[in-house]
């Protein structure tokens, strides 16, 4: 049950915390100069933005360091900034709240981050709007720092509308491609649909507490009427469905890979999409007061989960599998956030693993496409394991961490999940577990249809290994993904404790029964795909199929047929009833009017002959008739 | 005394010439005083009627249609000279300048 009560007031910030501001300044003043100086910038923009995200992990770290120095009691730590604006009896602050979680949170995005701007200077060498692009990175890490570090739910959503515009500014960066144009509007869009929700959230909190600030909301809640809590549950689980593409909102997230890879590694696989995770288990006094929306997480999870996943073992993009496995990775940490208080810690220690092994793939991915000739089907691939070898063994590292291979990162972080799942409910327990089975499925796919197999590159492609300023960012990255899980298992529970207000479980390196049945699932999946994949050749184009599963996999499970079917077909439909109404019904109306005193003015014109007799001939039988009707009105 | 009836219907005959003058011939000046011929047509009724009910309202009343008729035959007249002039014709229907 909640245990409000073990939450600690935030304290006043003094020493390091004072300066917690910069870690969002640096960023954001970086992106405006790169903006606003234009061309001037273009030789040094890209070390300019590099460096200020660097100095953002910097503090993030040192904030890290003076937290783990401090007593417990005073690790949460709010910096009220300034007063945004006031409105009758309400005031609206803005502040930062940094705690045991925001502070995981940004040095992930920073420490990431960081890393992804090196791999991004080699990566963007030849685009000539390289240091826009780098300006809108920034941009994005500034934005994701004050969602994390808001400490209200109105700065909380001015972050999460920032990393909406960096995600669309960047899904579309290369603008000149109208699939890439098409997929940042597609994204903007779906997400607007998740910001209704949060808006909803937000007014309701207003309504109820007169302030929506994390310590006014949590400390109200309890008191609040158990309807509107569950109407702001579902309201913030929407907002979270449409930022950590979630069904129903998740068609967005495989469109998205048209943006440069960077891109899709930093925002759409280690940090914006799990944006919703955060919310979930930021608002944790909310949902656990609210049992059916909490369901509703859980089983929103645990569908995505499953759909990415199969979503992941039909597409022949490399991008697309991995944005799938992200899909089914979110629904994972969705799964256990909406577990309940036995699951919190470990949503976000899968969502930190994750950030490190998925970053890495996605990098490796780019590495990959740099040495192919962006090429991105997986069935052109083939033997790149001696062509490009540091790819190979860091692509390795995350393969083994994603799959769960003992002591690797993801083994340890999936492996609680799948057993808070079975204590939960036995039917999301199995689903977790089948999860797993398919995750290892695909990603063994993935991982012999590129670097194993015979040769299947297109003419002219003479794969080679990316320059260091790529390579080195993802060797560091395959080092967290081995060392990650590791480190943090015995540590991350009690950490976050009062963060969540939650007791630490006692954690076994001995495996559980559960455990053990995982390792043997993930086993049956990769020997299966091994079977299918590892045996034969595997044919260049994809062959035809008639198999429903693959077909729906293919078609991404015609969520954008679904999605026309639903939303776009009906209202194209009214709209164009609406067009049709005012064209034909009102255009038409007033146009008849006009046509029909036209008409009638051409006929009464014939009168107007010009024979200066016919007028009088007319005159006359006009008196006359004025004639006849004054005799006749004296007779009568 | 003559019966007054006499009058009106000596009248009635006068304007019904004169109306129908004005609308068979295409003359402009026989038109006209076709038209001066119904203005005198009126002038008799109005001096009959004024000698019938002894009154001297009628009389007054054609003094002022004489001066209307005079004023009218020096515009109209006008009028007629200078389409003559431009055109060589006095027939009413070849002015039809004014037809769309």
């Amino acid at each position: 049950m909640i245990l409000l009560e073990t939450i600690v007031e935030p304290v006043a910030a003094t020493g390091m915390y004072a300066h917690l501001w910069l870690m969002i300044a640096v960023p954001a003043l970086s992106a405006a100069v790169l903006l606003l100086a234009g061309r001037v910038s273009d030789a040094w923009g890209h070390l300019l933005a590099t460096a200020a995200v660097i100095v953002s992990f910097g503090v993030a770290l040192a904030v890290f360091t003076s937290m783990l120095i401090n007593d417990p009691g005073v690790r949460r730590v709010s910096l009220p900034l300034y007063t945004w604006f006031s409105t009758g009896e309400w005031e609206f602050g803005v502040g930062l709240l940094v705690d045991q979680l925001s502070i995981l949170f940004a040095l992930l995005i920073t420490g990431v981050g960081s890393l992804i701007h090196i791999y991004a200077i080699g990566y963007m060498a030849h685009d000539a709007r390289r240091r826009r692009f780098f300006a809108y990175l920034n941009l994005f890490i500034a934005a994701m720092l004050v969602l994390v570090l808001a400490d209200n739910y109105l700065v909380l959503f001015v972050g999460w509308e920032g990393v909406g515009l960096a995600s669309y500014l960047l899904i579309s960066f290369w603008q000149h491609k109208p699939a890439a144009a098409a997929a940042g509007v597609k994204a903007l869009v779906m997400n607007r649909v998740g910001d209704l929700g949060m808006l909803i959230a937000i007014f309701t909190m207003l309504a109820l507490f007169g302030s929506s600030s994390f310590a006014v909301v949590n400390a109200g809640v309890a008191e609040a009427p158990g309807f509107w809590v569950t109407v702001m549950g579902f309201a913030l689980l929407l907002g979270a469905c449409g930022k950590s593409a979630q069904v129903p909102l998740q068609a967005w997230l495989l469109d998205a890979m048209e943006g440069p890879t960077p891109v899709s590694a930093l925002i759409h696989a280690a940090t914006m999409v799990t944006a919703g995770v955060y919310l979930v288990v930021r608002s944790h006094a909310i949902f656990e007061l609210a049992p059916i929306a909490q369901t509703a997480v859980v089983v929103v999870g645990t569908v995505t989960l499953l759909a990415g996943a199969w979503i992941g073992c039909a597409q022949d993009d490399i991008k697309k599998v991995l944005a799938g496995s992200t899909m089914s990775q979110i629904g994972y940490m969705m799964l256990a956030a909406g577990i309940g208080p036995a699951g919190y810690a470990f949503a976000i220690f899968h969502l930190l693993t994750h950030g490190f092994f998925k970053a890495n793939m996605f990098l490796g991915a780019g590495s990959l496409m740099h040495g192919m000739h962006e090429g991105v089907d997986m069935r052109r691939y083939g033997a790149l394991r001696t062509a490009m070898k540091v790819t190979f063994w860091t692509f390795a590292m995350g393969y083994l961490a994603i799959i769960g291979f003992p002591l690797f990162s993801g083994y340890f972080s999936k492996d609680h999940i799948i057993e808070a799942a079975f204590e939960h409910n036995l039917v999301v327990g199995l689903c977790a577990l089948i999860g797993a089975g398919i995750t290892a499925f695909y990603m063994t796919r993935l991982m012999l249809m590129t670097f194993f197999g015979e040769r299947r590159w297109d003419e002219g492609v003479h794969p080679h290994e990316s320059p260091k300023v790529m390579t080195i960012p993802l060797i560091v990255l395959a080092v967290f993904s081995v060392g990650a899980g590791i480190v943090m298992n015995n540590w991350i529970q009690g950490w976050l404790e009062p963060a969540l207000g939650v007791h630490p479980h006692e954690l076994s390196l001995v495996p559980t029964p559960v455990g053990l049945l995982t390792m043997a699932v993930v086993a049956v999946g990769v020997a299966l795909s091994w079977f299918v994949f590892g045996r034969g050749p595997i044919p260049r184009v994809a062959p035809a199929t008639r198999n429903p599963i693959t077909l729906a996999g293919r078609n991404v499970l015609f969520a954008d047929q679904a999605n026309g079917l639903l939303f776009t077909g009906p209202t194209v439909a009214t709209a164009h009833a609406v067009d049709v109404t005012d064209r034909v019904g009102i255009d038409g109306a007033a146009d008849g009017t006009g046509r029909a005193f036209g008409g009638l003015s051409a006929m009464v014109r014939r009168v107007q002959s010009g024979y200066a007799r016919s007028y009088a001939l007319m005159m006359l039988f006009g008196v006359l008739a004025v004639g006849v009707v004054l005799i006749l009105s004296q007779l009568g | 005394m003559m019966n007054p009836e006499n009058y009106l219907i000596l009248a009635a005959i006068l304007f019904s010439i004169g109306a129908v003058g004005v609308l068979v011939r295409r003359n402009a000046l026989v038109a006209f005083m076709c038209v001066e011929l119904m203005l005198n047509a009126t002038n008799i009724v109005l001096v009959a009627g004024s000698h019938i009910h002894g009154g001297l309202d009628g009389q007054v009343a054609t003094f002022f249609v004489m001066v209307v008729a005079a004023a009218e035959v020096v515009v109209g007249l006008a009028i007629i000279v200078s389409i003559f002039k431009t055109r060589r014709s006095t027939s009413v229907d070849d002015a039809n300048l004014l037809k769309l």
